[in-house]
C-alpha cells in the first residue's frame, strides 16, 4: 500500500530531514497534527475514547473487568438490556418474556430479522447453544477467574460438582426459547443483561474454538476467538486490537436490527495513567475518557468539557472482620464504630459532589430498600459510652486501606482513611494503619481476614438487592466473618429465601426486613457512602447518556467538527 | 580476541542463570500475586485456594522455578497474567520490545549527534561564553528529572501548541502495515511514508525527554576528554611540526578523545532503559517500561521475569560490545 504525500510543505520536510533536530520535527509536524484532527466518517463522525486498562479478552463470558465489558457491549447484547441511563431491565434481544407461576421456567419471544456479524441468524437455537456453552465448561473454563459471572449468578455446571441455577434450554420455534431454572430467583431475568451472558454467534465461536480456555503456568492462554474474533449482533463490529499500538478499533454495522449506530467507528485507546487521559483530551488525542481524578472536574469544565455525573449505584463501606478480634462480635462495638464516623462530614470533605450518605447497603433506587431502618447518627459521646458498656474502652483496631489505588465508590482512599481514623481516635480507639497495594497484599489480606476494620464497596451489577447483600453476606465464611456471631447462618438463609421468592411484592418485602435487621440487629459492616463515578467528554461530543452501571453505549453518540 | 568473546559470551549464560533465579525469587518474595489480578475484586478464599492450586502456586518455590526453568529452555516463559492477559509473556515482549528500542536508540542517536560536536566545541573554545552556556545547559540536563521534563515537554508541545501528539506510537486511523515492529522502520520498508513520519513525530517529544540526561553526560564526558587530549604532549609535538589544525583534530585529538566516551555511550545505554519507564508513562508508550510498571502493578511475574531478563542481557551484552569496540578503537588493547 502506498499512502498519499502528506499535506504540509516539502520544504520543511527536506530541511527536517536534513537537520533531524527536534524544533524542525516540531515545526514541521504541527501541520500533520493537524490534519488528523480534522478527518472523521459518517455522518457521525469518529470517536476515540480513553479506557483506563486493557482488556483481558474480547469473549465477555470469560470476563468481569469493565474495560472488557466497555469493549464488548457495543458489539454484542444480551436477551435483555438495560435501560440507557438507569439500572432496569428491558428488551433488547427478547422482545418479551413470561414465566411460569414457580418462576422456574422462563420463555422469551425472540426479535426476528435479527444476524450476527458473521452473517448467521440469531434465533432461538442460537439462544439455547450460548446457554448450553456456559453450562457445558469444563477445566479451566470452570475457574472461577475466567467463568466468575456464571458461577456467582447461575453456581455449577453440567459436571454436577455443585448445584447449578441452571437446568436446559428448549427452542420449539426459531423465534422463541425457553429456560428452564431449578429454583426460583430475583435475578432473573436482570442478570441476563450482564455482559457475560451477551449471545454470540454460535457458528463464530465453533470455528474459533471459542472454548479452548487452558491453565497454562502462571496464568490462562485464551483461544483465537476471544483474541480477535468476537462475533456478536450489536451495533458495531470488531475491527482489530492493535497491541503495539494500544489501541481497539470497532466500525458501524450496517445491517444492524435497530436504529444503527451514527458513528462511523469508534476506537478504544489504552491509557493507564489518569493524567496522561486528561491531557489527551485537552490536546484533542482522544474524544472523552473515563474514571476522571475527582480533583480535574472543575478544570476540565472550565475548558468546556462535558463532565457528565452518573447517578451513584454503589457503596462504600467500613469493612468489619469479626474473625480475630472477639471484641468486633459484641454489637455495641460495631455500633460505637458506626456512631463514632462522621459520615456527613466525610461526603463533604472527602467525596465528589453528588455523593451521598449511605444509610444501608445498597442505593434507594434499588428494590427492597427501607426508608425506616435505624439510624447511626455522627455521636462520639454515645460511641464511647456503648464501647464502655462491651468493656472495649481500649479498643485496638488494625485498620486497613489500600494504596496506589481509586475506586469508582472510593476516589481518594488515603484522605477517606484519614477522616475516619481521626473519627475512632476520637472516641479512644487506638487504631493501627496497614496501607497496602490493591494487588499488592490488600485484597489478599482483607480476604484472608487479616483486618479489623477495612475499606471496601461495590459497583453493582444490575439493579437486584441480591447483587449487593447477598454477594456481600450470603456467605457467613466471607471476607465480613459473619460465622463469627450466632446470626451469621441466620442471616445468609434468610437472602436465600427472599432471593428465591418469586413473588415481586412478597420479595421486596423480606428484603427491607433484612435491610432493617442488618442495620439494627445485625450491623456486619457500616455502610459509609454512596459515589457518582464521573465520565468526561469534550464539547464536540453529544448524545452521550451516563449510566448507573458505567455501561455507557456508543452507538447514540456523534462527534461534530 | 576470539577467545575472549568466546569466554565472555560464556558469562552471559551463568549470568542470566543467576539473575533468573535471584528474579524468580524476588518476585515471588512481594506481597500480592498474580490470583489478585486474574480474579479481581470479587475474589473469594475459595476461588483464591482453588486457583492457586490449578496454576500450581502452592506448590514449593524449588518446585515452581524448576518448572519454570524446563519450560524457558523450550522458549516457553509463560502467560501473562495482567499486562496483555492471556498473551505469551515472550509475545508480550516482542510486541513492546520495539517501541522501546525505537524510542532509546532515537535519544542515544539525538545524545550523540548533539553531545559530541558540542562537547567538542566548547573544549576548544574553553571559557569563552559558548563554553559556559553549554555547561550550564548540561547541568540543568542531569538535574532535571526525566519525567519532569517530558511532562513539561508534553504540555508545551502537545496540550498548549498542539504542534506534536501527546502520545502513543502512531496515530491509530493509520492502518499501517507491520513487518518488525518497529514503526519508523516499517514505514519505510512498505514504503508507506506517511507511517513512517507519523512514527517519527509521535517519538519527537519523547526521545528528546529521554535524551537529556545522556546529551548532558556525553557532552561532559567529551569535553573534558577533548581538555585532556589538546594538553597531551604528542598535540603539542604535532602542532610543532606545523600539521595542520583539521589533521591534528582528527588524527589525534578526536581519535584519543573517543575512547572514555564510546564507555560513556555504552553506559548510558542502561540508564536509557531505565529513563524509558517514566518517559513512556508520561507519553503512554506501550513499550517494555510500561509493561513493567503496570506488571508491578498487577504482579504479572511472567512478563516481569521475560522483561527484566531481556533488559539485563541487553545491558551485559552492550558492556560486551563496548569493551570489544575498545579493542578496535585501541590497538594496544588488541594485541594483548
Amino acid at each position: 500500500m502506498r499512502a498519499p504525500s502528506r499535506p504540509h510543505p516539502s520544504g520543511i520536510r527536506r530541511r527536517a530531514a536534513i537537520a533531524g533536530i527536534a524544533c524542525a520535527l516540531v515545526a514541521a509536524a504541527a501541520g500533520c497534527a493537524e490534519s488528523q484532527r480534522g478527518e472523521g466518517g459518517g455522518e457521525g463522525g469518529s470517536l476515540t475514547f480513553g479506557a483506563a486498562g486493557a482488556p483481558d479478552l474480547f469473549d465477555p463470558f470469560y470476563a468481569s473487568d469493565g474495560e472488557t465489558f466497555r469493549v464488548t457491549r457495543q458489539i454484542m447484547e444480551g436477551l435483555v438490556g438495560f435501560k440507557a441511563g438507569t439500572a432496569d431491565v428491558e428488551p433488547e434481544l427478547a422482545e418479551s418474556w413470561e414465566h411460569t407461576a414457580d418462576g422456574k421456567a422462563w420463555t422469551f419471544h425472540l426479535r426476528q430479522g435479527v444476524k450476527f456479524h458473521d452473517g448467521t441468524d440469531f434465533d432461538g437455537s442460537a439462544v439455547c447453544a450460548n446457554f448450553e456453552r456456559w453450562y457445558h465448561q469444563t477445566g479451566a473454563g470452570q475457574n472461577n477467574a475466567l467463568s466468575y459471572y456464571w458461577i456467582e449468578n447461575f453456581g455449577g455446571f453440567a459436571d454436577g460438582a455443585q448445584p447449578s441455577l441452571y437446568a436446559s434450554c428448549e427452542s420449539p420455534d426459531p423465534a422463541t426459547a425457553t429456560v428452564h431454572l431449578t429454583r426460583a430467583t430475583s435475578k432473573f431475568p436482570d442478570l441476563l443483561g450482564l455482559p457475560a451472558f451477551s449471545m454470540q454467534s454460535p457458528a463464530a465461536m465453533e470455528r474459533y474454538r471459542a472454548n479452548d480456555v487452558r491453565a497454562v503456568g502462571d496464568s490462562f492462554t485464551y483461544p483465537e476467538y476471544a483474541r480477535s474474533h468476537p462475533t456478536g449482533t450489536g451495533p458495531f463490529r470488531f475491527v482489530s486490537y492493535d497491541q503495539g499500538n494500544a489501541a481497539i478499533r470497532l466500525e458501524r454495522n450496517d445491517e444492524y436490527w435497530g436504529e444503527k449506530a451514527k458513528l462511523h467507528d469508534l476506537t478504544f485507546r489504552i491509557i493507564p495513567d489518569e493524567t496522561t487521559r486528561k491531557q489527551e483530551l485537552e490536546s484533542g488525542g482522544i474524544d472523552g475518557y473515563d474514571l476522571p481524578n475527582a480533583a480535574d472536574l472543575k478544570s476540565l469544565r472550565d475548558a468546556g468539557n462535558q463532565v457528565e455525573v452518573r447517578d451513584p449505584f454503589n457503596i462504600m463501606y467500613l469493612g468489619i472482620t469479626q474473625k480475630n478480634n472477639p471484641k468486633l462480635r459484641d454489637l455495641r462495638v460495631r455500633q460505637a464504630l458506626a456512631h463514632a464516623v462522621d459520615r456527613e462530614n466525610l461526603v463533604r470533605a472527602n467525596l465528589p459532589e453528588g455523593a451521598e450518605v449511605a444509610t444501608q447497603f445498597y442505593p434507594d433506587t434499588v428494590d427492597g430498600w427501607a426508608p425506616d431502618v435505624r439510624q447511626y447518627p455522627h455521636d462520639p459521646d454515645r460511641a464511647r459510652q456503648l464501647l464502655a458498656e462491651a468493656g472495649a474502652a481500649d479498643l485496638t483496631l488494625t485498620f486497613y486501606w489500600p494504596a496506589e489505588v481509586t475506586r469508582p465508590y472510593m476516589p481518594d482512599p488515603q484522605g477517606i482513611y484519614n477522616a475516619l481514623a481521626e473519627d475512632l481516635r476520637e472516641v479512644g480507639i487506638t487504631v493501627n494503619a496497614v496501607s497496602k497495594p490493591w494487588n499488592g497484599g490488600y485484597i489478599d489480606d482483607v480476604d484472608n481476614a487479616r483486618a479489623d476494620v477495612f475499606l471496601l464497596g461495590w459497583t453493582g451489577d444490575y439493579n437486584t438487592p441480591d447483587n449487593f447483600i447477598g454477594t456481600f453476606f450470603g456467605t457467613p465464611t466471607s471476607r465480613f466473618y459473619t460465622a463469627g456471631s450466632p446470626w451469621g447462618e441466620q442471616l445468609a438463609a434468610e437472602l436465600r429465601a427472599a432471593d428465591g421468592e418469586p413473588d415481586e411484592a412478597k420479595r421486596n418485602g423480606l428484603y427491607q426486613e433484612i435491610n432493617r435487621k442488618l442495620l439494627a440487629e445485625y450491623l456486619p459492616a457500616v455502610p459509609l457512602s454512596h459515589s457518582p463515578p464521573a465520565i468526561v467528554v469534550g464539547e464536540n461530543v453529544h448524545g452521550l447518556v451516563p449510566s448507573p452501571l458505567t455501561a455507557e453505549e456508543f452507538a447514540g453518540v456523534t462527534v461534530t467538527g | 580476541m576470539l577467545r575472549y568473546t568466546i569466554r565472555r559470551l560464556a558469562q552471559l549464560v551463568l549470568v542470566a542463570f543467576v539473575l533468573s533465579v535471584l528474579l524468580f525469587g524476588w518476585l515471588r518474595l512481594l506481597p500480592g500475586g498474580p490470583v489478585s489480578a486474574l480474579l479481581g475484586d470479587r475474589a473469594t478464599p475459595e476461588s483464591r485456594a482453588a486457583l492457586e492450586a490449578q496454576l500450581g502456586l502452592d506448590q514449593p518455590i524449588w518446585s515452581q522455578y524448576g518448572k519454570f526453568l524446563l519450560r524457558a529452555l523450550s522458549g516457553d516463559f509463560g502467560t501473562s497474567t495482567g499486562v496483555e492477559r492471556g498473551s505469551p509473556a515472550v509475545q508480550v515482549f516482542l510486541t513492546r520490545f520495539p517501541a522501546t528500542i525505537e524510542l532509546s536508540l532515537l535519544a542515544l542517536l539525538l545524545a550523540v549527534a548533539v553531545g559530541i560536536p558540542l562537547g567538542y566545541l566548547a573544549a576548544r573554545r574553553r571559557g569563552g561564553w559558548w563554553d559556559n552556556l553549554s555547561i550550564t545547559w548540561s547541568l540543568v540536563g542531569v538535574a532535571v528529572p526525566v519525567f519532569f521534563l517530558a511532562f513539561l515537554l508534553k504540555f508545551v508541545f502537545a496540550v498548549q501548541l498542539g504542534w506534536l501528539p501527546a502520545s502513543g506510537r502512531q496515530d491509530v486511523g493509520l492502518d499501517a502495515t507491520r513487518v518488525t515492529g518497529f514503526y519508523v522502520l516499517d514505514g519505510l520498508l512498505t514504503r508507506e511514508w506517511d507511517a513512517a513520519w507519523n512514527a517519527l513525530v509521535h517519538l519527537a517529544l519523547p526521545a528528546v525527554a529521554l535524551s537529556t540526561i545522556p546529551f548532558a553526560v556525553i557532552f561532559r564526558i567529551t569535553r573534558a576528554a577533548v581538555l585532556d587530549v589538546l594538553d597531551e604532549d604528542y598535540v603539542r609535538t604535532a602542532r610543532a611540526k606545523g600539521l595542520s589544525g583539521a589533521v591534528i583534530r582528527r588524527r589525534h585529538v578526536l581519535h584519543n578523545a573517543l575512547l572514555p566516551v564510546v564507555t560513556t555511550v555504552g553506559l548510558q545505554t542502561g540508564a536509557l532503559l531505565a529513563g524509558a519507564v517514566l518517559t513512556e508513562r508520561v507519553f503512554n508508550i506501550a513499550g517494555i517500561g510500561q509493561a513493567v510498571a503496570v506488571g508491578f502493578e498487577r504482579k504479572d511475574f511472567p512478563v516481569l521475569q521475560v522483561v527484566i531478563l531481556a533488559a539485563a542481557m541487553v545491558y551485559v551484552l552492550v558492556n560486551l560490545l563496548v569493551d570489544l569496540s575498545y579493542a578496535l578503537i585501541d590497538p594496544r588493547l588488541r594485541a594483548r
